[in-house]
């Protein structure tokens, strides 16, 4: 099924796909045909197809995440074939192309698969259990004003660099789907690496990584056990490093705890 | 009369310091008995919410993602301006001031956009403590680029990446206080209707997007960060929700609109391949420190290029024409955007465009490779090369890119006063929706800044003057304005619910960006704007009795979202028509092909139209008012622009 056909013709595809009303309705799988799918449309813009032709015919549209459609915002979240983003590495949903498929293919479409991600409606999760477990400590605590000046504290550029390889994180939730636990440890590991890596993220290290894996428990989250689907997984490939990164920090953290309660 | 400006006496240098301390103070005692709604949490609602919030303010911040890191501003790729003059080659808070008014074609008000660059200073320092982690050089200090319209590198980035990372710094910062219970966060609610109460904004009708569920929310001021309109044309490289929503229903609530025909198109973007595209997709502008953008010098090697008879490779470096390169010597292919943007659709006008469609022009990388190396230009550009290669099938590093121009930013938006206050009181715009400081065309890596700019630095000030003149007694939504805004917002939806027509949202949507682009594009005549004034009254006409919407309101329905937008759409559609038919002068992103120069460049007409034309709402299907607000250079003379 993989592998780049720019000349391919149009396709015509099975989809299944799931449909569900709510978060307290039962959902299915439900099966559609699409017919003339050029191979340069994304993977999103075939769903739009199947929406229009589902609206002519005067039922619902399948209900799905999306927004900036060039694979930054984070927003796409689709399971196709037992994938999160599908068969391409390194790429989101909306980044998908059609081009990846063949004429005659069949696809299944889920939602990711997390009892922390409750399910909207059909394919749209909710995913604010990642905001909260950013709110627990995913910042440094300063005020708007009375910063000092940005080349006071010089960086080395190695340094700089891996946290914003880890600072790339969009937030999508691939890892938590990817994994057999549903755990969440890459995400949080990637924002605890980030503001632990540099000086500005030093004064709260430890209370962060002790407040964020906490918040990341009580969200329900499975744990870790270091198979590694999360990073083969991710779209914008986050290291696994970070995980490691964040087991150091939380166990010099619990050992020499400045949080004294 | 026109609203007063309210811009500060004094030398320019001087006008935001006196200002700051002109303004009223709210004591900090008193701060926690104000409420504010922020509408939109991208980069300037964020930051603005975080700040108010810092201050001791009660924050209500909307959004109508799933999570305030989704906003559009995630997507800013190529960086951030700031006058630090860090790279000491010889940039200054004027030198900032003075591009930017030059760069958006002397439409813009001098004091506001010498405030953004004062404070452009700041807004780095307070991402570097956020934890933003801007590109550095070896000796760990940060490093800077250069952009177009500007011959000093100014540019601070995050690889290709730097809207996500200072949105995720405001993100943050939001967190933080959504954890200390200083801001309450409205995730999937959209703004459907502004409440004003005694003529002053007092607070908002939402729609739960998941629910359906309307509710009221009031406040003492109310703030919209919520982006601009570029999807107007259907086709831009906003993301699929931008909308103009709420700054519309602002807008039928009081708020005048100014400047509405000055959008963006940007020169560098994938170029559109079917009649299914759902969106294009932007090449940072930054590439074009590297690129070379060029098409061939001969219209019939052009043709055989599209037919496919010979190959990119085949063409001889003498039968290349560098047409940037050629008719702008001194910027050469960093000219800004509207520049670039004209010129490449020249070329193709020509007969002389690359690419299947011959709706593109090269931006070539071949010499950058030769001269750096692929190593060195994957570090500076790789992700946006992944990108390429993902869309388009085709290798960067191999074959050059093929761009072309696409709607990408709205330098028009709500009109407002130096304090970023609309012609509402109590009601304020800050970031992409407001007309602020881009005049007609707005200078690469300054969309962050005004954004961060206006949210971090400028409205937690000038908000406290407002409030300190408003009683802290606590606000309800008891008032029979709620209750009648709310009324109009579910007669409105159960209105779109019931036509049962046969065209999809989508569809209308469509109709109305081929017009748009057809005739309110890169290029318009007045003959083309009556036509398209015709042709959008009558699609709006087909609209609500032609429309097909299925489902509930009670649940999550994006068609129904889609139809709401779309509705709002067609009525800024024709007021953008408007205004581009008033403004009989080439400036900026706006040209009108009766007005240009010789050279084919625009020209202005500052004897007649030095002015902001803020429109003013007169009801259902009446023409809106023209009002002026003329425009006053002191401290930059106008000149004809010229990159040459």
């Amino acid at each position: 099924m993989a592998g780049s056909n720019p000349n391919a013709k149009p396709m015509n595809l099975t989809l299944k796909v799931w449909r569900q009303k709510n978060r307290n309705s039962e959902g299915k799988i439900v099966d559609y045909q699409v017919k003339d799918i050029s191979p340069d449309m994304s993977f999103l813009e075939m769903l739009d197809v199947l929406n229009e032709d589902l609206l002519h015919r005067g039922e619902e549209p399948v209900a799905f995440d999306h927004d900036c459609r060039e694979g930054i915002c984070g927003s796409c979240n689709l399971f196709i074939n037992g994938r999160a983003h599908g068969p391409e590495k390194g790429t989101t949903t909306c980044q998908l192309h059609m081009r990846k498929f063949s004429d005659g293919d069949t696809i299944t479409i889920e939602p990711w698969r997390a009892n922390s991600f409750p399910v909207n409606k059909d394919l749209s999760v909710d995913r604010s259990a990642f905001d909260r477990i950013i709110q627990a400590g995913g910042y440094i605590s300063i005020n708007t004003g009375g910063t000092p000046d940005a080349n006071e504290i010089p960086i080395p550029k190695e340094i700089s660099d891996r946290a914003f390889e880890a600072a790339t994180c969009i937030g999508c939730g691939a890892c938590v789907a990817a994994c057999k636990n549903a755990s969440a440890m890459l995400f949080v590991s990637a924002k605890v690496s980030q503001l632990a890596l540099l000086p500005q993220g030093h004064v709260e290290r430890k209370s962060r990584v002790e407040n964020m894996v906490a918040q990341m428990d009580k969200e329900g989250f499975g744990a870790c056990t270091n198979i590694g689907s999360c990073a083969a997984e991710c779209p914008v490939g986050i290291s696994l490093e970070n995980i490691a990164i964040l087991n150091r920090e939380f166990l010099a953290a619990k050992a020499t705890s400045n949080n004294l309660s | 009369m026109f609203p007063d400006s309210k811009i500060p006496d004094g030398p320019i240098a001087e006008k935001w310091d006196k200002h700051k301390f002109d303004v009223k103070l709210v004591n900090p005692a008193n701060k926690r008995k104000y409420d504010i709604i922020v509408v939109g949490t991208g980069l300037a609602g964020a930051s603005a919410a975080a700040s108010l919030a810092e201050l001791g303010y009660n924050v209500k911040a909307f959004s109508f993602h799933d999570s305030p890191r989704r906003a559009h501003s995630i997507a800013a790729q190529g960086g951030i301006n700031a006058a630090k003059n860090y790279q000491n080659d010889g940039d200054s808070v004027f030198r900032l001031f003075y591009d930017t008014v030059k760069g958006g074609d002397y439409r813009s008000r001098e004091a506001n956009v010498y405030r953004l660059a004062q404070v452009s200073v700041n807004i780095i320092d307070q991402c570097v403590a956020q934890g933003v982690p801007f590109a550095r050089e070896y000796g760990g200090l940060l490093a800077n680029r250069s952009f177009g319209g500007a011959q000093v590198s100014r540019t601070f980035y995050a690889r290709g990446q730097t809207g996500q990372q200072l949105l995720l710094g405001a993100y943050s910062a939001l967190s933080r206080q959504i954890a200390y219970g200083k801001v309450k966060m409205y995730t999937r609610s959209e703004m459907l209707d502004l409440v004003v109460v005694d003529g002053k904004a007092r607070g908002i009708v939402t729609r739960n997007l998941i629910t359906g569920d309307i509710e009221t929310h009031a406040a003492h001021a109310v703030i919209l960060a919520t982006g601009g309109y570029g999807n107007v044309f259907y086709l831009s490289t906003n993301a699929k929700y931008c909308n103009v929503t709420a700054a519309w229903r602002a807008h039928k609530k009081g708020a005048f609109f100014a400047n509405p025909c000055f959008t963006q198109i940007h020169p560098t973007c994938i170029p559109v391949s079917g009649d299914y595209q759902s969106k294009l997709t932007l090449m940072s502008e930054s590439l074009r420190n590297d690129g070379r953008v060029w098409v061939p010098k001969e219209k019939a090697t052009a043709e055989r290029l599209r037919k496919g008879e010979i190959r990119v490779a085949d063409i001889k470096e003498a039968d290349r024409d560098y047409f940037l390169e050629r008719k702008y010597p001194a910027f050469g292919n960093l000219v800004p955007r509207d520049v670039a943007s004209r010129n490449a659709k020249m070329m193709c006008d020509e007969g002389r465009g690359v690419g299947s469609t011959g709706l593109a022009v090269y931006l070539d990388f071949a010499d950058s490779i030769k001269r750096n190396g692929a190593d060195w230009v994957a570090a500076k550009y790789g992700n946006l090369f992944e990108m390429y290669e993902k869309i388009t099938g085709e290798n960067p590093y191999e074959l050059p890119m093929r761009i072309y121009p696409a709607v990408h930013y709205t330098m028009g938006g709500l009109w407002v006063d130096y304090n970023l206050q609309t012609t509402v009181p109590g009601l304020y715009a800050a970031g992409e929706c407001n007309f602020s400081d881009h005049g007609a065309n707005r200078l690469g890596a300054s969309a962050l800044m005004q954004g961060l700019a206006d949210g971090y630095f400028v409205i937690p000030y000038t908000i406290g003057d407002y409030l300190a003149k408003t009683p802290p007694t606590p606000v309800t939504t008891q008032d029979p304005a709620f209750a009648e805004a709310e009324a109009g917002v579910r007669a409105r939806i159960d209105k779109l619910m019931s036509i049962n027509g046969t065209r999809t949202p989508t569809e209308f949507h469509k109709a109305l960006g081929h017009i748009m682009w057809e005739y309110c594009g890169m290029a318009r005549t007045a003959e083309g704007l009556r036509h398209a004034k015709a042709e959008i009254q009558k699609l709006k006409r087909e609209f609500w009795s032609d429309l097909k919407v299925v489902g509930v309101n009670a649940d999550l329905n994006q068609t129904l979202e889609s139809a709401g937008r779309v509705a709002d759409f067609l009525e800024l559609g024709e007021l953008m028509v408007d205004d581009a038919l008033d403004r009989n002068e080439s400036c900026g992103g706006h040209f009108r092909e009766e007005y240009q120069t010789p050279e084919g460049e625009a020209l202005r007409n500052d004897d007649d139209y030095a002015y902001v034309a803020a429109w003013e709402y007169q009801g259902e299907n009446q023409p809106e008012r023209l009002n002026k607000e003329e425009l006053h250079f002191e401290n930059v003379k106008l000149t004809q622009r010229s990159y040459k």
